[in-house]
């Protein structure tokens, strides 16, 4: 019995004790009293804990080994077949890293603005990462879909009791769409189900299905994964979403949640129902398409700081569906891996950039209580260290070589090109949208003269605030100017993904 | 040499995080010190590499420095392939960044971002010599959009101008729509050869060359053709090429020492590299050839004559940089690479010359840029007026000049090209058009670069009373400078041109094919050292064009400055064209700008508001609450009700069980 053997469980079920924990504890709304002191100490302890360990699920992972490592199986419910099993691979191992390494970020920055009910706040985002990494590593359908509903609840709380003034509106529309995707997803759960007698989720891989039937739960799938990515044109929920979220729920929505759509395409699409995915591809890469220059076009265009980064999202989400769904247009070297290890380092990218993006925009919203870019204006002249960094991480979300954001674009564009022409070509269009976007918006919130006594009398970040976008700027420049330890752990996960969704099940 | 490489490299980086992270701690002194030392260890040490490799012997060296990422077999890899072209740039870029470093204590003396100044000129001095040292795409691209970060912040450097904010989100911008081309080019060598690395993409160029690509479906396209031309977008962006060049006059807003530095020396002449160092591909379409021939050469003539009638002494000297930097692709798409970079050389000392004496002037005017306020400035400022002489001089082609070896041998070059020998009606438009652009160009730049120097330096003193009581030479940290870029500006040329012309000096960093060779062909028929050039002017339209230039410059703004007015009154129609530079910045700005923004208020307005969430969301979310109310009316709260209901039910069900199963 070694400590490396339940080290997912660990990962599951520690952040969930220690939400408990804070719960026990209580509330107590004055920042300044010795136990909500406490209460933060134990939050960060916990979540640090978590990140540390997940350190040494990186350390133990073997880059070269085929199939899944850290497995855990446990028989769960007898009568239906139901396993507690959990296990990772290339493709969910970096995804937990980011969640353990992002959620301390986030309790960091919400250090002591959070000023009713702290407990409950950090408690929520504690349940969420532990969830969250359950739905990284389980390997059986049912234990996935309770994970995958769970995580909706906090979420849920977090946006509904600490939001903006439109919170009952976004949450609902959150919850709604997000819930009505899922129930499908349960419904393709349960005929596969049918057809192999049990929820593991390599039983529905190595099932035989027909094609209709591939359609079909293709479509479930589909509707369940692509509001969570989200794409165009489910993906009007997540602008308001973002909007209303407190900073913490948003750095977490659009670091990881979204993330778990494209994971859902990678785990669960294309292995199991390959034929079925590949029917669609063309839509797929379609929608992914008008995701990058249909929203770059609306991100250009919004007046508000947390919508245009929730648009820009999108769009970089876009990057993640069009790269693996090029997989049938693209053979040989450098074509189909590419695509899809784009993609997943475009997840992992798109994690700590607007993560870090909405943190910059929390950051002047603490001090001056708006998401209007038309409120500032020469941010720079009174936060110069805030300035650099928003700069930087405006640079990263326009793509920019030597942050992490250029890796994955530049490997989805270059196996595009290899698909078709004009893939390519809308898709670098986000060289330019990206860009223009982006900058624009840095240039009428940071540059020019102090716009108005607001601005003027701003402070730039305090120690805490630094140290969490100090963190996230090494992270980005690292992840950019060498990405090889990142791809490495994909490569062989990928390859052996890519030769079975060949294999048709018909 | 490794250790040689890395250290050229790092210097400037690691002198550009000091001062910008420690800007504070080490004071200004400090920052410039130590940038100084960081770019002063790069050049001494380009000029040993170089050093070796003409006198030395020493090979071309093709490194990797280390695996950036591989997947799906392709590797992706920072290194460094140091050849002799790479060298000569490597000094280029050293040795100018380290006068700019210089000029700039002086220059930026009482500036507060002083430390944040030296510390992003630093930073760009990396990335430049990260392109050039570059052997493979990624690391190429890597250098181009790095360079064009360094530039958006220094553009932007006073970030409270609403003018130097607009100018630098232009930059980018303008830039971005070239790396959109740069990129699918990079993706189309990625296709067709599998590879990033420069050696293994050159080596089946061949076979690139012989493929084909539908773009648009029914249609093969030469798929070397594509990429070229793809590529070559990209060098339009960072080389300021038409209609990409907007962005570039607007540049001005940064302070001066970046406008010499990078909008005149180096970076934008990035493009001319790259196509150079792109030669084997390049050489294997003459459609791309053909396309990049045409655009420097429309940028080259019309680029000139907006030179004719700016005002401001900085905008001068910008669009002086357009029309050379399209003198230099003009000699790209004539096969005429040697030529193209040697150009680039003299180019890069005369001109950061000229901008860093433009500089001074506007020192000693207290930011005074235009030029119809200066005038006599000769007796105030010596050191200024002698180095602007002399560079003035070597744009126009002077003889003896290092501008007039470049520019003599580029345009005759242009003459013998084999765009002259082609027998395709299109060959010989090309060739007209490419050789009447670059030779009625001398005209044009002698004129504006003389109307500029004559309204500054001579005539009457234009400036108020109490700028002219301040009047004086800069002090020696700009002159210094000055002097030791009017050296190679005046020499250069003499010393260096047969070795890098005519002695294959590149070697085989440049492939020409051999019919496209006519710089060889010059050797020996127009080319007998440069005493023989400098005695056989007289044999050239060339150098009667310049001297004209400078003759209608001295009588139309020295000696009849009443005739321009009156040139611009009976032509207005013309002079608006250029005033407003053949509306362009309209065409950007107006046009796509303003139509992208109408766009993305339209999608979102519509798309987003109207037709996604108001209609089928919110819509979905209103029908669903009307059945609901109907659905209540079901619910009546009476027991038969439904008791009723579950008889239909049950009795449905059982009817299908027994007839459907």
């Amino acid at each position: 019995m070694e400590f490396s053997q339940y080290i997912l469980s660990i990962l599951i079920w520690l952040p969930i004790a220690g939400g408990v924990l804070l719960l026990l504890i209580g509330d107590d709304n004055d920042v300044m009293s010795s136990r909500a002191g406490l209460m933060r100490i134990v939050a960060l302890a916990v979540s640090v804990l978590a990140f540390l360990i997940s350190i040494g699920l990186y350390a133990g992972f073997d880059n070269a080994a085929v199939g899944m490592q850290f497995t855990e199986k446990v028989s769960w419910v007898t009568a239906l077949n139901v396993f507690y099993v959990l296990g990772v691979d290339g493709i969910s191992a970096p995804l937990i890293i980011l969640t353990t390494f992002i959620t301390p970020l986030v309790i960091i920055a919400g250090w002591d603005n959070i000023k009713s009910r702290p407990a409950q706040y950090f408690a929520a985002f504690l349940i969420l990462e532990g969830l969250m990494v359950g739905v990284f590593c389980a390997l059986d359908a049912l234990l996935f879909y309770v994970f995958w509903e769970a995580m909706l609840i906090p979420m849920f709380l977090i946006i509904g009791v600490w939001g903006g003034e439109r919170r009952v509106y976004a949450t609902l529309k959150f919850f709604l769409y997000t819930f009505l995707g899922s129930v499908l997803m349960l419904v393709a759960f349960i005929y596969l189900y049918g057809q192999t007698g049990g929820f593991d989720l390599f039983g529905f891989m190595a099932a035989p299905l027909s094609l209709t039937a591939q359609k079909l739960v293709f479509v479930a799938f589909l509707i369940a994964f692509a509001v969570k990515v989200p794409m165009w044109p489910v993906h009007t929920w997540l602008p308001d979403a973002h909007v209303e979220a407190p900073t913490g729920g948003s750095v977490i929505l659009a670091a990881i949640m979204l993330k778990m759509g494209g994971y859902g395409f990678i785990r669960l699409s294309l292995p199991i129902v390959p034929d079925g995915s590949e029917y669609f591809a063309g839509m797929m890469i379609a929608l992914s398409l008008i995701a990058v220059v249909y929203i770059g076009f609306v991100a250009l265009m919004q007046k508000d700081m947390k919508k245009l980064i929730a648009y820009s999202s999108i769009a970089h989400m876009g990057f993640v569906t069009l790269g693996v769904f090029i997989l049938w247009s693209v053979s040989g070297d450098a074509g189909a891996g590419l695509g899809m290890v784009g993609a997943m380092v475009q997840m992992i990218s798109h994690g700590l950039i607007s993560g870090a993006m909405f943190l910059c925009v929390g950051v002047l919203y603490d001090r001056m209580h708006s998401r209007q870019i038309a409120d500032y204006g020469g941010v720079a002249n009174t936060m110069p260290i805030f300035a650099a960094f928003m700069v930087l991480f405006a640079m990263a979300n326009a793509g920019l070589p030597g942050t992490s954001g250029f890796v994955g674009e530049f490997m989805v564009i270059i196996a595009s090109f290899k698909a078709n022409f004009w893939y390519a070509f809308l898709a670098a269009g986000t060289l330019i949208l990206g860009a223009a976007y982006t900058l624009w918006m840095v240039k009428r919130v940071v540059y020019g003269e102090v716009a108005n006594d607001n601005v003027a009398a701003l402070k730039d970040i305090n120690g805490r605030e630094f140290l969490v976008l100090a963190i996230l700027a090494i992270s980005v420049l690292i992840v950019g100017l060498w990405p090889a330890p990142l791809v490495d752990m994909m490569n062989v996960t990928i390859e052996q993904l890519i030769e079975q969704v060949g294999q048709t099940k018909l | 040499m490794y250790n040689y490489y890395l250290t050229i490299v790092l210097a400037p980086l690691a002198a550009a995080l000091i001062a910008g992270l420690a800007g504070k701690q080490i004071g200004r002194a400090g920052a410039h010190w130590v940038t100084i030392l960081g770019v002063g260890t790069s050049c001494v040490l380009s000029l040993l590499v170089l050093k070796n490799m003409f006198w030395g012997g020493a090979g071309a060296e093709n490194i990797s420095v280390y695996t950036w990422a591989v997947t799906d077999g392709l590797r992706m890899e920072v290194g460094f392939l140091v050849d002799r072209l790479t060298a000569l740039m490597m000094c280029v870029v050293t040795f100018v960044s380290l006068m700019v470093h210089i000029y700039t204590i002086g220059y930026m003396h009482d500036d507060p971002g002083y430390q944040r100044f030296f510390s992003y000129i630093s930073l760009f001095t990396f990335s430049m010599l990260m392109l050039v040292m570059s052997n493979n795409f990624l690391q190429l691209f890597f250098g181009w959009e790095a360079v064009g970060l360094v530039s958006y912040l220094l553009i932007g450097f006073w970030f409270k101008k609403q003018t130097a904010m607009f100018a630098n989100l232009k930059a980018f911008l303008v830039n971005r729509v070239g790396d959109f081309g740069f990129i699918l080019g990079i993706a189309g060598v990625v296709m067709f050869t599998g590879s990033l690395d420069y050696a293994t993409v050159f080596g089946q160029a061949d076979a690139v060359a012989g493929q084909s690509i539908e773009v648009f479906s029914g249609t093969p396209w030469n798929a070397m053709t594509v990429i070229c031309i793809l590529l070559f977008i990209g060098a339009m962006g960072k080389s300021a090429q038409a209609p990409l060049h907007v962005w570039l006059p607007d540049s001005m807003e940064g302070p001066t020492p970046i406008s010499a530095l990078i909008h005149a020396a180096t970076m934008v002449t990035a493009g001319i590299f790259m196509v150079a160092r792109m030669s084997p591909l390049f050489e294997l379409s003459t459609t791309a050839l053909g396309f990049v021939i045409i655009i420097g050469a429309v940028t080259a003539f019309f680029m000139g004559l907006l030179g004719i009638v700016q005002n401001d002494i900085k905008r001068v000297v910008a669009y002086s940089t357009l029309s050379q930097l399209g003198y230099m692709t003009v000699a790209l798409g004539a096969s005429a690479y040697s030529a193209a970079i040697f150009h680039l050389m003299t180019h890069a000392f005369f001109k950061a010359l000229l901008f860093l004496a433009a500089g001074s002037v506007i020192i000693a005017m207290h930011h005074e840029q235009d030029i119809r306020k200066m005038g006599g400035l000769k007796k105030y400022m010596p050191i200024t007026y002698w180095t602007s002489l002399i560079g003035s001089l070597a744009l126009i082609g002077f003889p003896g000049s290092s501008g007039f070896f470049s520019k003599d041998l580029l345009i005759e070059a242009v003459k013998e090209s084999h765009w002259h020998d082609g027998a395709s009606m299109g060959d010989q438009v090309t060739y007209w058009i490419a050789y009447l652009s670059v030779l009625l160009g001398v005209f044009v730049t002698a004129l504006y670069s003389f109307r500029m120097f004559f309204l500054v330096f001579h005539g009457e003193e234009r400036m108020d009373a109490e700028t002219k009581s301040h009047l004086h030479e800069t002090p020696a940290v700009v002159t210094v400078p000055l002097i030791l870029l009017a050296i190679p500006s005046a020499i250069i040329g003499w010393f260096s041109a047969d070795a890098v012309l005519f002695g294959g000096f590149f070697g085989d960093a440049i492939q020409v094919k051999s019919v496209h060779d006519a710089l060889t062909g010059l050797n020996g028929t127009f080319w007998h050292g440069p005493a023989a050039l400098v005695m056989h002017i007289y044999a050239s339209p060339v150098f009667y064009l310049a001297a004209l230039g400078v003759i209608a410059a001295w009588f139309l703004y020295l000696k009849r400055p009443d005739i321009p007015a009156t040139i611009k009154d009976k032509f207005s129609g013309i002079y608006n064209l250029l005033d407003r530079k053949y509306y362009f910045d309209d065409l950007w700005i107006k046009g796509f700008a303003g139509v992208g923004r109408k766009l993305g208020q339209f999608l979102w307005e519509k798309g987003d508001q109207l037709i996604i969430d108001g209609i089928l969301v919110n819509g979905t979310a209103k029908t669903v609450g009307r059945l609901a109310g109907v659905m209540r009316q079901i619910q009546t709260g009476y027991l038969y009700t439904y008791a009723f209901a579950m008889i239909i039910g049950l009795t449905a069900l059982l009817g299908w069980l027994i007839w459907l199963r």
